[in-house]
C-alpha cells in the first residue's frame, strides 16, 4: 500500500489516480496513525513552505517524518515534498525544514535565469553511476534524458552531493532528484509527466 | 534544455467545447473529457480549460467536469474562467487543477494575485490578459472581451508580474481565430518586459506559426484551440515540425 499524506496542500488526487492507474493501491492518510506496517509514504505538496511546515506539524506529521530515516520506511517526496526534507528553505519565514537531507532550499536567482517560475518540461539528466555508490532504482530503465514537467521558483541544494541522483539545466544545474538510503526525492512532478512519470511512480512502489 | 510547451485549450460552454472567431460565431467542438483525452494521447505538453461562459449559477457543474478531465490526464492541467476569489481556485485546485488562471478578477481587484500567489504559490496562478489594439497602444479587455479596461498591456503585465503572478496567458483578441498567426510584436513586447514565462495565445493556423512565435517573440509556451480540435494539425506534427526547425520540444 502507498499511503499519500494530505495535509491540506494542494491537489493529492493527482498523486493517488497516477498510482492507480497501473493498480497500485493507495490510500490517503491525515495522520501519521493511520499508517500501517510496511506502507510507503508520498509525500506531494504544492505552496508555500512555512504553511506546509505548520499543517504537517498540526497533524503530528513532523516528529514522525523525522523519525522515518530509522525505521527504515520508504518516502518519496513530491516538489515541494522533497524541499520540504532539507533542513531549510529561503522561502521561509520562521519554519525549519524535516533536516532529513543536509542542506537548503533556495530560490531561482534572476540573474542568472531569465524567467521565474522554472515552469515546463525539461530534460534529467542521470547522474553517472561513476560518482555514486549504485544505480538509484527510482530512475531505472527510463529512456535517456527524459523529459519531465517541473512548475517551481525554488530548487534543493544539496550539501552531500553524493545524495544527486539527477540534475536538470536551467540557466546551472540544479538536484532534480535526491535519494539517501530510504528517502527519495523528485522536484519535478511525476504524476503530470505522462509515461516517463508513471515509468518513476512504478520504480518506486516496486524497486525503492 | 527547457523545451517550448504546446497547450491545447479547451474553450468551454455548457459543458462543451466551443470555438469561434475574435470571441464570437462560437462553433461545437466536441466532448472535453473525450478532447482532455485525445491531447493527452498525443503528448500535449499542458491543457489549458477556459470556462468562457462562467457563470456562477453553473460553477458546480463546472467543478464536476474539471474533475472528469483531471482523472482522464496525466499532463498539466490549468483552469480558468470566472475565478472570482480565494475559495474559487481552492475549489479548482482541489478538482484536480494545477493551475488556475485569473482575469477579469486580477483587474478588478489586482490584491487578489498577490494574495493566491502567497497562499497556493506563483507556481499555480496564471493571470490571462486578453488585448486589443487600439490607436493609442495595446488595451487590456476584461468579461471575456466585452469590456474595455483603462489598462496598457504591458504595464499590466509588468503590474502582475510583480504581484507575484506565476505565468502569463496572453491573447491577442485582434488574431484570435483568424488562423493569420499570432501577434508576434504584441507577443514579444511582453516576453521582454516581464521576468515570469509567457503563453503566446490567439491565431495559430499552420505549422509555420508556431515556429514564428517561438523564434520571433521568445514566447515561453504556444497555445491553440481550432487547428487542434478541427484536427488540421496534431500535436505530434506541430512538435515533429518544430523539433526539424531546431526548436527545443518533447516528443
Amino acid at each position: 500500500m502507498i499511503a499519500i499524506i494530505d495535509y491540506g496542500m494542494g491537489n493529492i488526487h493527482s498523486v493517488q489516480k497516477a498510482l492507480e492507474s497501473f493498480g497500485q493501491e493507495t490510500s490517503v492518510i491525515s495522520s501519521p496513525k493511520k499508517l500501517k506496517d510496511g506502507d510507503k509514504i508520498v509525500l506531494p505538496g504544492v505552496g508555500a513552505f512555512d504553511d506546509a511546515i505548520l499543517e504537517l506539524k498540526k497533524k503530528g506529521f513532523d516528529t514522525f517524518l523525522k523519525q522515518e530515516l530509522n525505521s527504515k520506511r520508504t518516502l518519496l517526496g513530491i516538489c515541494l515534498g522533497m524541499q520540504l526534507l532539507f533542513e531549510r528553505s529561503q522561502e521561509a519565514r520562521q519554519e525549519k525544514g524535516l533536516g532529513l537531507f543536509a542542506g537548503e532550499v533556495r530560490r531561482f536567482d534572476p540573474r542568472q535565469v531569465k524567467k521565474i517560475p522554472h515552469i515546463g518540461w525539461n530534460q534529467l539528466k542521470i547522474t553517472k553511476p561513476s560518482t555514486r555508490e549504485s544505480d538509484c532504482p527510482l530512475l531505472r530503465g527510463l529512456a535517456a534524458d527524459p523529459c519531465v514537467y517541473f512548475c517551481h521558483s525554488y530548487y534543493v541544494a544539496p550539501a552531500d552531493k553524493k545524495t544527486i541522483e539527477a540534475t536538470c539545466e536551467y540557466g546551472f544545474e540544479f538536484a532534480a532528484v535526491v535519494s539517501k538510503d530510504n528517502l527519495y526525492g523528485v522536484q519535478f512532478h511525476p504524476e503530470k509527466s505522462q509515461e516517463e512519470g508513471l515509468a518513476i511512480l512504478k520504480n518506486f512502489v516496486e524497486l525503492c | 534544455m527547457l523545451t517550448k510547451r504546446i497547450i491545447p485549450c479547451l474553450d468551454i460552454k455548457e459543458g462543451r467545447v466551443v470555438k469561434g472567431v475574435k470571441f464570437l460565431g462560437l462553433r461545437d467542438a466536441g466532448d472535453p473529457v473525450e478532447v482532455a483525452r485525445i491531447y493527452d494521447q498525443q503528448k500535449a505538453d499542458e491543457l489549458v480549460f477556459l470556462d468562457i461562459t462562467a457563470s456562477y449559477e453553473n460553477r458546480s457543474t463546472l467543478i464536476g467536469l474539471v474533475e472528469a478531465i483531471a482523472v482522464n490526464i496525466y499532463m498539466p492541467f490549468t483552469v480558468g474562467g470566472g475565478v472570482r476569489n480565494i475559495s474559487d481556485i481552492r475549489d479548482l485546485l482541489n478538482a484536480g487543477a494545477d493551475k488556475v488562471s485569473i482575469n477579469t478578477a486580477a483587474v478588478k481587484l489586482p490584491e487578489l494575485i498577490s494574495r493566491a500567489s502567497l497562499k497556493f504559490g506563483s507556481q499555480c496562478i496564471v493571470v490571462a490578459i486578453d488585448v486589443k489594439k487600439e490607436a493609442d497602444g495595446w488595451k487590456v479587455y476584461i468579461n471575456g472581451g466585452r469590456t474595455p479596461v483603462d489598462l496598457d498591456a504591458v504595464e499590466w503585465s509588468k503590474q502582475v508580474a510583480g504581484l507575484g503572478a506565476g505565468e502569463i496567458l496572453l491573447t491577442s483578441m485582434d488574431y484570435d481565430g483568424t488562423k493569420d498567426g499570432y501577434d508576434l510584436e504584441l507577443t514579444k513586447t511582453i516576453s521582454t518586459a516581464v521576468g515570469i514565462p509567457v503563453i503566446a495565445s490567439g491565431g495559430a493556423g499552420r505549422l509555420e506559426h508556431f515556429y514564428e512565435v517561438f523564434a520571433r517573440s521568445g514566447a515561453d509556451a504556444a497555445l491553440a484551440a481550432s487547428v487542434f480540435h478541427y484536427q488540421e494539425l496534431s500535436v505530434k506534427q506541430v512538435k515533429d515540425y518544430l523539433k526539424d526547425k531546431g526548436v527545443p520540444v518533447r516528443l
